[in-house]
């Protein structure tokens, strides 16, 4: 298999704050082939969006500090010159965020915000950018283009915002669009509008995609490989069908049976994650799920987990439990039982998976 | 849905319209016809859901309904007794038995109140309770039963998480024992790991005292979870409504059916699977509503000169639904299109 597009290794940045050092993202490892969608499901605070600015070099602050390795194309981005940075930002990478208003200049007129974006990169004359314009608009579903394309942003509605965005993204050809809850301030149809181009456009243009996001819905229709953060790192990864099959990590399933869905019996219980996610100032000992996993043992609390290999090809998990004790609490949960009936129907052992490191080893890398 | 059904609240033919002003003598030159003839029913105990996308008008009847808005017409009738019209003076005992929780968390508490204050403000209000410790101890009682740390009782709303934020607007709204809660995307500002501690929290409260909700959503899921009956609203009315079962098992309105088919399931294999249908275009705007079927610009079932010419009422259709189309989905159809409504 040739090289992957993205690399990113053992990942960490902190940020120096009044309160402490905040530790956002603390080892994470993946990779993205191109063409490909990843998946990155977590909640607020789990890290999902610094890593993926990072990526961007967005995160480059005085405070920041950035260690590990994010490979693309062959080339470290960490070691790359803000200079070197501009010219990959929006050219090579681009990035779509959730907030379309905000990501707009209010004053331009949305084709020479295209203009512009284009000829940073290209050295191109404005008429030649602005055909490029009206192409990508046309591209992306905008009625119209040639009017369109000297509208206001106010003049667009939340979808069609979205929609210029992703043109404004895909205008220089990037081999990889990062995209952060695209669709989370959108409704419904117009999420699956905007979905269904993401995909046309990836399968078209053979954009490498990353998907950041906290509905398990959205992915499950968008990534061909799901990543799930928690308190900084990646508890669990594997291809879409793995994870919504046969996951292994008790916040995966915590997570898939916390939400209603449709394709279950109505009356079908919602099984809360108790507690909230740590700080990540004062992360606790352990396992940093610890706390809220119902299937805890007291070594768990002081051995610190690491990723691997679990049941399954490239499926990878970051649990303390003995990979038969998981397979076999997944299988209750997966039959319905609840928590409880669970951790009553399978002796969990005090014993630490196969895998995990000896207690007192320190942990370097995932 | 018998006549048998004890009913709590009954809207008849509710609009409201905002007048557009412009000009140096601020002349009305139009309206945005939020909304525009609503009908329906609230009965003692259940848990109704509005549903429908951004601009429907389900957050106005929302309001109407609380009187927190003036209807620009249409009766309102609470407990046998019409309400539309009633001053703020009249209002006010009424207010002690219908109360709202709002979306956001963060901007609908009082950042430089105590949680005690807050929580115990509707007792001062309404003169429930003027002895301090009293109150103090009322205010703690609920705390408890919201799942909140009585101890908490002087920390300020900044010092809690979202989803305690959400228990702390609960426990305001069951403070003085309301019959009706209006829930306003309640959970849609929430993690996913949190809205489910949520959604349990007003189930158990509706059972424990008994409480009738308007739920009001965007999530699909959250209110087929959540509600016993739905009605479905697109630009300013109302154009399915169902119990629970009957809306997601057969949608007869094109609409729903677009809808339920936008809805990502998390399953891949599923979603591979799905034929999704995407309703094309936006909303159109509420000032100026398309003629006749409000759908009909975006509908994959429209019939040029009847669906743009006579507007359907909302009536029966098979499996017992209402419905408000001169072509609703047949059970064919359904399949074809909403793989999650297998009945």
């Amino acid at each position: 298999m040739a090289e992957p597009l993205l690399q990113v290794e053992d990942l960490r940045v902190h940020f120096e704050t009044e309160d402490g050092v905040v530790k956002a993202v603390d080892g994470v490892s993946y990779t993205v082939d191109a063409g490909k969608a990843l998946g990155i499901v977590g909640e607020s605070g789990s890290g999902k969006s610094v890593s993926s600015m990072t990526v961007m070099g967005l995160t480059r602050a005085s405070n920041a500090h950035i260690t590990g390795r994010i490979l693309f194309d062959g080339k470290d981005l960490l070691a790359a010159s803000d200079d070197e940075m501009r010219a990959v930002r929006g050219g090579q990478i681009a990035m779509i965020f959730q907030d379309p208003l905000s990501s707009l200049h209010p004053f331009y007129r949305v084709g020479d915000q295209l203009v512009e974006a284009r000829r940073v990169h290209h050295d191109e004359s404005k008429a030649q950018a602005r055909d490029r314009a009206i192409e990508m608009l046309s591209l992306v579903g905008i009625p119209d283009p040639r009017r369109r394309v000297d509208s206001y942003p106010h003049e667009f509605s939340g979808g069609m915002r979205q929609r210029v965005m992703t043109a404004m993204a895909l205008i220089n050809d990037p081999k990889l669009l990062i995209a952060d809850e695209p669709t989370t301030a959108l409704d419904v149809t117009v999420q699956a509008q905007i979905l269904e181009l993401i995909q046309k456009l990836q399968h078209e243009l053979d954009t490498a995609v990353v998907m950041i996001t906290h509905d398990l819905g959205v992915v499950a229709e968008v990534a061909e490989e799901i990543a799930v953060m928690y308190a900084g790192r990646i508890v669990e990864k594997g291809h879409a069908d793995t994870i919504f099959a046969e996951p292994e990590h008790p916040y995966t399933w915590g997570l898939l049976n916390s939400i209603p869905r449709l394709d279950t019996p109505r009356d079908q219980e919602l099984v809360p994650i108790p507690g909230r996610p740590p700080s990540l100032i004062t992360r606790p000992p352990g396992c940093s799920f610890a706390p809220r996993c119902p299937y805890v043992r007291e070594a768990h609390r002081r051995v610190d987990p690491v990723l691997a290999s679990a049941e399954g090809a490239d499926h990878t998990v970051a649990c303390l439990l003995p990979s038969q004790t998981r397979r076999a609490l997944w299988s209750r949960l997966r039959a319905g039982a609840s928590p409880e009936e669970a951790k009553e129907a399978v002796n969990i052992p005090e014993t630490l998976s196969e895998s995990a490191p000896k207690e007192g080893e320190e942990v370097t890398s995932a | 849905m018998s006549a048998s059904q004890d009913t709590l609240l009954q809207v008849r033919d509710l609009y409201k319209h905002f007048p557009i002003r412009a000009g140096l003598l601020q002349r009305q030159v139009g309206a945005v016809k939020a909304v525009d003839g609503v009908d329906f029913d609230v009965y003692r105990g259940e848990t109704l859901g509005l549903v429908g996308e951004s601009g429907c008008g389900k957050s106005t009847t929302a309001r109407l309904v609380t009187r927190l808005l003036d209807p620009t017409g249409g009766s309102i009738t609470w407990e046998g007794r019409d309400i539309a019209t009633l001053s703020r003076k009249e209002l006010k005992p009424l207010r002690r038995e219908m109360q709202m929780i709002f979306q956001d968390p963060y901007s609908s508490l009082n950042p430089r109140k105590t949680v005690g204050t807050i929580i115990g403000e509707p007792f001062i209000i309404h003169g429930v309770e003027t002895d301090e410790r009293k109150r103090k101890r009322m205010v703690q009682e609920l705390m408890e039963q919201v799942g909140l740390n009585p101890e908490h009782y002087n920390r300020l709303p900044h010092q809690f998480s979202g989803g305690q934020r959400q228990r702390i607007g609960v426990a305001r709204a069951i403070a003085l024992k309301p019959k009706l809660i209006v829930a306003d995307e309640p959970v849609s500002a929430l993690d996913v790991s949190i809205q489910a501690q949520i959604l349990n929290l007003l189930r158990d409260l509706q059972k424990e005292l008994g409480l009738t909700i308007i739920f009001i959503a965007h999530d699909l899921s959250v209110v087929r979870h959540t509600c016993d009956r739905v009605a479905v609203m697109y630009l300013g009315r109302i154009v399915e409504q169902a119990t629970s079962d009957e809306l997601y098992a057969h949608p007869r309105h094109p609409y729903t059916g677009a809808l339920l088919s936008a809805v990502p399931v998390p399953d891949p294999r599923l979603s591979r699977d799905k034929h999704r249908q995407v309703l094309g275009g936006d909303v159109p705007s509420p000032t100026n509503p398309p003629s006749a079927c409000r759908f009909h610009t975006r509908c994959p079932k429209f019939v040029e000169g009847t669906c743009d010419v006579n507007d359907p009422p909302l009536e029966l259709k098979d499996g017992g639904n209402l419905a408000a189309c001169h072509f609703p989905l047949t059970d064919d159809e359904i399949a074809r299109r909403v793989p999650t409504a297998a009945a």
